[in-house]
């Protein structure tokens, strides 16, 4: 098992965003698949997940329905809405900026400045 | 938009609670059995998968609660467990609440009423259309209201600033409809005075401008609303009606609307009738003489786009012109404007300086309750510090718990106020009805409006939080750990806490207020029985003006003869006198006087302004005013002999030069008459208990006859039977003649009216400050001694004394009061300064009035700890240890 990481304040929507934006997921089912597409690295506290859908669904980025899951139990399945994508991308966007801007802060050189 | 949709958002989840709610159960619950599915399916049994998948999930509840805050709902939802939470503590210390509550009624109730008389004597304007440009026009540097008649056409036809001017003046007249004549007050008003203030009858018609062709020409009169109600039934027939007003005929026109009662905020006429025929409503003309300033008021509004600086400017030159114009008659034509209602600023000032200085009063009682409320809720808080603690280890936020404090203070300062409002209005509405003055129409309708309603409300929820925010800092002060560990909050009891400086506060501002009541008081006393230059006491005065019955010129005296002799004939009766109008009356008449010598008569060159009397020879001796020298006048002091006059020790020194050689002396009154001095008597009050010495003259009724006769009649027979025998005796000389009888004293009272009024306010107020201190030191007394009962018990057990158990138990709450009423004390010496404009002598260096504030305090002090000290002498140290 990888070593796991603390998530960074207010990564959580973004993930969250990400992991649905691949298929409409329940949301234990969000849960396993942010630690699946972060290779088991991010670790989420199983709570906390919960308020952070109901305020992306009340912003109107995220849209639900009642549907049975793959173990034949109701759950509520959690879809991207048309401003959730916009956001998604945006958010995205951001986030490669900075990390590239703060990978290159950290790895600069004597010599390079 | 987007405010909107949350709006709508919010309140749709709020209604859709329960769905809400049940859905997040069962969504968390699925996530939580899906985990279980996964678990089982590691190996673990299924009870087993359950239990751990819900300890992998975490607070339960807490995350419940932040999903309700993500989704917005919860602002309303957690606000109604507050308030529910809050009834359930408050009902469960009801005495607490009770005296919450009442404290703050009272102190809220206070504010009401006083805000209620201010803001309809003082905000709120006449009811007429556009009263924003409605002013009245102010004389000189004294800012006199009262004209000539003349002065006021010249005003009327020469400016350019207002759209037209209207004037008016109050009188009583007699009115006769067919069967019993009754007095009644009107307006005498000029033609154009309703289309002045743009005012449309409710019925029938008004007089106009057109109306006015000479003297006595216009014998109309117009009713109020409320006259014609309870005068004539709302009988619409009552249009051309022809009454009798002085036994004179004149034709009814019309009734004015409802909400039109006049241009006085507090004097409200019957009727109005046109001022050209004043000389039958006065039996005297005086519209003719411009030095007779006898118009009560000159108004009107202002054109648009006029500024009053601008009408000032030119009423000036208007004036400047008369002055020059008429030198004798016009002096000081400069102008001011005024609002109209309180009959200009001699009045409304001193009338709104009091009312603010009362409004800062009923201030300090809130306040005051406030600090003590502030007190109890920090003695709460800490008493409840173990609760406080025991939520925030099981992870209430200090927010939440801060957000119950506040509801509680909130909803006990809502509860207050709604009563003290409830009581105020009550008040209001009783002094709405209620006539100081029976003989006068004088009435302050103080009907509570949406502006007292909001007020209150504001101070409610204000102080809700001023005495709310009084334990946030211990609360967020508050460590969990330590309370839950030591058992209590057992701090030493000897650093000076919040509660100590609040309680300190408190008592102050009520030793401010016992102090400015006492004053007040003590004033009052004082003046009651001060020196008035007569003697009220088992005298009774018969009023009436002649002129209602129809009497004018030379019919006049020998009715009054006729009047003085019949009254005198009574059995019992001493003396009668006869004045026309009494000292301490409302308003006094005065004429400015000039010495002998000056020969130039104009008004900036007399000696003094003196007042005026016009008596019968019996006067004095009826109204018990001592003679100092010289003689009394005479009936053979009449128009065919020389003019004399008797004169008070003022005027003699002031325009005679001495007392002693005043006697056979003359001086001049503005006509240029002069008048020999043959008598001099006491100086007296004429026109307040709190003016000073004034000088006064007193002239024979022949010689400067007066329809206005006031009949003073000394007698020690019983009021009652004397009352019946008095009407009779006049009503056998003239049915006709409507009158009143008054003891003296009673008539004084309402002369007394305002100096009586701001005792009484500020006796209540200071009423109030005594209860809340009361309150404050028994909440801390008794707070302090159930506080430290254990260790009472043990110094009992230890064998201490009584005195030594008292000293422990409340030493402390003596030492505050002590420091508190100190620091009163001496800031309530410092205000009372500002009371000497209103209560007759008002000294704060009274040994009296220092005295008693200290044992006021005292007594309180004993009163508040009376209880706790009985429960700290009570305690019986076995029953208290076993207990631990």
């Amino acid at each position: 098992m990888a070593e796991q990481a603390q998530l960074l304040p207010g990564t959580l929507d973004l993930l969250i965003l990400r992991a649905v934006s691949l298929g409409p997921l329940h949301g234990y089912g969000i849960l396993l698949r942010i630690v699946q597409i972060s290779g088991n690295v991010l670790m989420i506290e199983q709570g906390a997940l919960y308020p952070g859908l109901f305020r992306l669904e009340r912003q109107g980025l995220l849209k639900t329905n009642w549907g049975t899951s793959e173990n034949n139990r109701r759950a509520k399945f959690y879809e991207l809405t048309a401003a959730g994508r916009k956001r998604l991308r945006e958010e995205t966007d951001n986030w490669n900026r900075l990390a590239t801007a703060i990978g290159s802060a950290l790895s600069a050189q004597p010599e390079e400045i | 938009m987007r405010l909107l949709d949350s709006l709508h958002f919010r309140m749709a989840t709020l209604f859709r609670r329960s769905r809400v709610n049940a859905e997040m159960e069962e969504e968390l619950h699925s996530h939580i059995e899906h985990r279980a599915d996964d678990l089982e399916r590691s190996g673990l049994s299924r009870i087993e998968a359950e239990r751990k998948a819900r300890v992998e999930f975490g607070g339960y509840q807490r995350v419940k609660e932040e999903c309700h805050e993500a989704t917005g709902g919860t602002l309303f939802q957690s606000f109604w467990q507050d308030l529910r939470y809050s009834l359930r503590v408050l009902r469960k210390s009801p005495g607490f609440a009770i005296a919450a509550v009442l404290t703050l009624a009272l102190a809220i109730g206070a504010n009401a009423v006083v805000f209620g008389v201010l803001n309809a004597l003082i905000l709120r304007p006449l009811k007429v259309p556009q009263a924003e440009s409605l002013w009245a026009i102010e004389r000189g540097k004294d800012k006199a209201i009262n004209h000539s008649y003349p002065d006021y056409l010249d005003l009327r036809d020469r400016n350019r600033s207002f759209e037209d001017l209207a004037a008016y003046n109050v009188a009583t007249v007699g009115l006769d409809t067919g069967n019993n004549p009754s007095s009644s007050w009107i307006f005498e008003v000029t033609g154009n005075y309703f289309d002045a203030l743009h005012i449309q009858p409710y019925l029938g018609r008004f007089f106009h401008a057109a109306d006015e062709r000479g003297p006595n020409s216009a014998p109309y009169i117009v009713l109020t609303h409320t006259f014609w109600h309870s005068h004539f039934r709302d009988d619409p027939g009552v249009v051309n009606r022809v009454v009798q007003v002085n036994k004179h005929p004149f034709t009814v026109l019309g009734v004015a609307p409802p909400e039109f009662r006049g241009t006085i905020s507090f004097v409200f006429p019957d009727f109005w009738v046109p001022i050209v025929n004043q000389e039958q409503i006065e039996g005297a003309n005086f519209l003719k003489a411009r030095g007779n300033r006898e118009i009560l008021m000159v108004l009107g509004h202002l054109r648009a786009g006029v500024s009053p600086a601008q009408a000032i400017s030119d009423l000036d030159s208007i004036g400047a012109d008369l002055e020059k114009a008429y030198p004798k008659e016009d002096g000081h034509m400069t102008f001011s404007l005024t609002r109209p209602g309180l009959t200009g600023d001699w009045f409304g000032g001193p009338l709104q300086e009091f009312l603010t200085g009362l409004m800062l009063l009923a201030g300090l009682i809130l306040l005051a309750a406030c600090a003590n409320l502030g007190s109890l809720f920090a003695a709460r808080a800490a008493d409840r510090s173990r609760e406080v603690a025991l939520r925030l280890a099981l992870g209430a936020s200090r927010i939440r718990i801060l957000r119950h404090v506040f509801t509680e203070a909130v909803l006990i300062s809502l509860m207050g106020g709604v009563v003290g409002l409830w009581g105020s209005v009550a008040l209001l509405r009783a002094l709405s009805v209620w006539r100081p003055v029976p003989s006068a129409p004088l009435l302050v309708p103080v009907y509570a409006d949406t502006n007292v309603y909001l007020f209150a409300l504001l101070l409610a929820l204000a102080s809700g939080f001023l005495f709310g925010a009084v334990p946030v800092r211990q609360i967020l002060h508050t460590s969990p750990y330590e309370v839950v560990k030591s058992g209590s909050t057992g701090r030493a009891g000897r650093r000076i806490t919040v509660r100590d400086l609040l309680l300190v506060v408190q008592i102050a501002i009520c030793a401010v207020l016992v102090t400015s009541s006492m004053v007040a008081l003590r004033g009052m006393v004082r003046a009651m029985h001060s020196n008035f230059g007569f003697e009220p006491r088992n005298a009774t005065l018969v009023e009436t003006t002649l002129s209602m019955a129809g009497y004018a010129g030379d019919s006049v005296p020998p009715m009054q003869k006729r009047m003085i002799d019949a009254l005198q004939a009574i059995p019992g009766v001493k003396s009668v006198g006869l004045v026309d109008r009494p000292p301490l009356y409302f308003g006094a008449n005065g004429a400015n006087v000039f010495t002998d010598r000056t020969a130039d008569l104009r008004p900036s060159n007399a000696a003094a302004e003196a007042m005026i009397y016009n008596i019968s020879p019996e006067y004095f001796d009826a109204a018990g005013t001592e003679v100092l020298a010289g003689r009394m006048l005479t009936w053979h002091d009449d128009k065919n002999s020389p003019r004399v006059a008797v004169v008070n020790r003022q005027f003699a020194s002031k325009i005679l030069g001495s007392v002693a050689g005043a006697i056979g002396g003359y001086f001049k009154r503005g006509d240029g008459t002069r008048i020999q001095v043959v008598g001099i008597v006491e100086d007296g009050k004429y026109g307040s208990l709190s003016e000073t010495p004034q000088p006064a003259m007193f002239l024979p009724i022949l010689q400067s006859p007066s329809s206005s006769t006031v009949l003073v009649v000394r007698s020690n027979r019983d009021p009652q039977q004397l009352t019946e025998a008095l009407k009779s005796a006049v009503l056998n000389l003239d049915a006709g003649l409507p009158f009143t009888i008054l003891p003296w004293n009673t008539e004084l009272q309402s002369a007394l009216l305002t100096p009586r009024m701001a005792t009484i306010s500020l006796g209540v107020l200071g009423l109030m400050g005594a209860m809340l201190s009361i309150t404050g030191i028994f909440g801390m007394a008794a707070y302090s001694v159930s506080r430290r009962l254990r260790e009472l018990g043990i110094r009992v057990a230890l064998g201490a004394q009584r005195t030594e158990v008292l000293q422990a138990a409340l030493g402390r709450a003596f030492k505050l009061l002590a420091v508190g009423s100190a620091a009163g004390l001496i800031l309530g010496i410092l205000a009372s300064r500002v009371l000497a404009y209103i209560v007759y002598q008002a000294t704060p260096r009274d040994p009296v009035v220092l005295g008693g504030v200290v044992l006021t305090m005292m007594l309180l002090g004993l009163v508040a700890t009376w209880i706790p000290a009985q429960r700290a002498l009570s305690l019986d140290p076995l029953i208290l240890l076993r207990e631990e």
